[in-house]
């Protein structure tokens, strides 16, 4: 008996200004499991992320969400959509003109119609469970540091507890220690709600302490796919290249 | 040799570039129009943020109101002086306080204060959607299952539209002033016969027209901040165009339908 992935990216293409950024994907992750997708700079990691949130339409193929298409859902259809999703962005992406718990009760004041004062209690627990105190709740998010605004992204991006949630570069610009906190912490919270986690990263430490498997984009196309363990041992050479740092090799020679 | 590999002869050049150019230009206008219509339906249709309309009701009428009354005092008493010298010419000084009642409501009032919040709002509009765009923040929004047209760009047209016309009332009053001011301590008129002249001369329709002018240019002055803003690109550099392109498109745009409007009018 074959299970339905909880995601998949069948077949997607994408395109800007004609420079092939998606080249056929194929990929899924199953329900409750955690997919890391590492790669360089400008191999469509970020283009992957969106196109399966519904930010960017593909040119072709499908993303599936429990077997269903997704492409081309708007408004009301896409809306309820979002509200199975998380999403935990690169630089925080908070919202500078409201206060640190309106950040993260954002969806529930705006979409969900939850009265405020009860939005601020589910808030302050989110934040909590990210081991930031009441006491940041009323700051704005010009008044924290980059670790502390990574962490009420990520209280905003599971506090309406989604299905699935994305991590886009979730340790990038943070130091060592700050780092290893934030994926501590996302563990911690995509085990709690029992979600799906698809994140993408340049950071290896990151990648095995946070997925269940990793799968490496190069050229729009996924080239490897494996465990954190399989990923040290692995005889591929793009692989290799990458895990290992050099600048020569299979990924950046032109022929 | 295929068709795709002849190089054109050159002599089409200047011909291909107007094309592009032509083309370029109807995309824009299309993609300004698309804008427009699912600004216009998101503020035509609930889910309404009300606080968010609030916010930007003081941000385009409140706090405009020093630097659109300053604009209005002195272009009213500027107005007045050159009226008054200039019809000296033809011995036609004493209707002074009726011309500059006409430019003012007509005419200087809406464009005028179209004009400041061009530079002061549509630039503050475009910086801030720039920013959001630049910092991923409108694409959390969406992930955030609220839609930015209703919740960023609604309120502003809403409130470039309403808030317009109020200010251009409190132009109205003000450029008038400022014409009184110059007529009864410089030019030595009498105050109470200039009010009277001015009030009994004055129509409802010289100042009806110059709200509805007001109201269009609000709208023009929101949305092209709302649209550079919205579609920057670019970082920070980015969002320097945009501002600049919405207070130059902005400005164009006011004095075009300022004409387009006056012309119809003329026929009413």
């Amino acid at each position: 008996m074959t299970t339905v992935p909880k995601l998949a990216w069948k077949g997607v293409h994408k395109r800007f200004d004609g420079k092939r950024v998606l080249d056929g994907l194929d990929l899924a992750v199953d329900a409750g499991r955690s997919l890391v997708i590492i790669g360089g700079s400008g191999q469509g990691k970020s283009v992957t992320l969106k196109v399966a949130l519904g930010l960017m339409t593909p040119d072709a193929g499908e993303i599936a969400l429990d077997g269903q298409d997704v492409v081309g859902l708007r408004g009301p259809a896409r809306s309820k959509l979002f509200s199975r999703f998380g999403m935990l962005f690169q630089g925080g992406a908070l919202f500078d003109s409201l206060s640190v718990w309106e950040n993260v009760a954002f969806r529930l004041l705006n979409a969900d119609g939850v009265k405020r004062k009860a939005a601020r209690e589910r808030a302050v627990e989110a934040l909590e469970r990210v081991r930031l105190g009441a006491q940041v709740a009323d700051l704005f998010p010009g008044e924290l540091s980059g670790g502390m605004q990574k962490r009420v992204g990520l209280a905003r991006a599971v506090v309406a507890t989604p299905e699935i949630i994305f991590f886009d570069e979730p340790t990038t610009g943070l130091d060592p220690i700050t780092a290893a906190a934030i994926n501590g912490l996302i563990v911690e919270q995509v085990r709690r709600l029992g979600c799906t986690a698809v994140s993408i990263t340049h950071d290896l430490a990151s990648a095995r302490t946070i997925g269940d498997e990793i799968a490496m984009l190069n050229k729009g196309q996924i080239i490897w796919r494996g465990t954190p363990a399989e990923l040290d041992h692995t005889d591929d050479a793009r692989v290799r290249q990458f895990v290992d740092g050099r600048p020569d090799g299979p990924l950046t020679n032109r022929h | 040799m295929t068709a795709s590999t002849v190089a054109p002869p050159a002599v089409l050049s200047p011909l291909r570039l107007l094309g592009r150019s032509t083309l370029g230009v109807l995309k824009r206008v299309g993609s300004v129009a698309v804008f427009a219509a699912r600004g216009v339906a998101a503020a035509a249709s609930p889910p309404w943020f009300s606080a968010q309309l609030l916010r930007q009701l003081a941000a385009v009428g409140y706090f405009s109101l020093p630097v659109v009354g300053l604009t209005a005092v002195f272009t009213g008493a500027a107005l007045a002086l050159n009226i008054y010298t200039g019809g000296g010419r033809f011995n036609a000084e004493q209707v002074m306080p009726q011309i500059v009642a006409l430019g003012i409501t007509r005419e200087l009032a809406p464009v005028l204060a179209a004009l400041m919040l061009a530079g002061r709002v549509s630039a503050a509009i475009a910086a801030e959607l720039g920013a959001m765009r630049a910092t991923e923040q409108i694409d959390a929004m969406q992930t955030l299952s609220t839609d930015p047209f209703r919740y960023l760009v609604a309120p502003r047209l809403v409130a470039g539209v309403v808030m317009l016309p109020l200010l251009t009332v409190v132009a109205d009053l003000i450029g008038v002033a400022g014409g009184w001011l110059v007529a009864t301590r410089v030019l030595h008129f009498n105050p109470t016969v200039y009010i009277r002249n001015t009030m009994s001369f004055l129509q409802a329709w010289d100042v009806g027209s110059g709200l509805i002018k007001a109201a269009v240019f609000g709208f023009i002055v929101t949305l092209m901040g709302c649209f550079h803003g919205y579609n920057a690109k670019g970082g920070a550099r980015g969002v320097g165009r945009a501002t600049t392109h919405a207070v130059v498109s902005a400005s164009v745009l006011v004095f075009a339908a300022d004409y387009l409007l006056t012309s119809l009018f003329a026929h009413t």
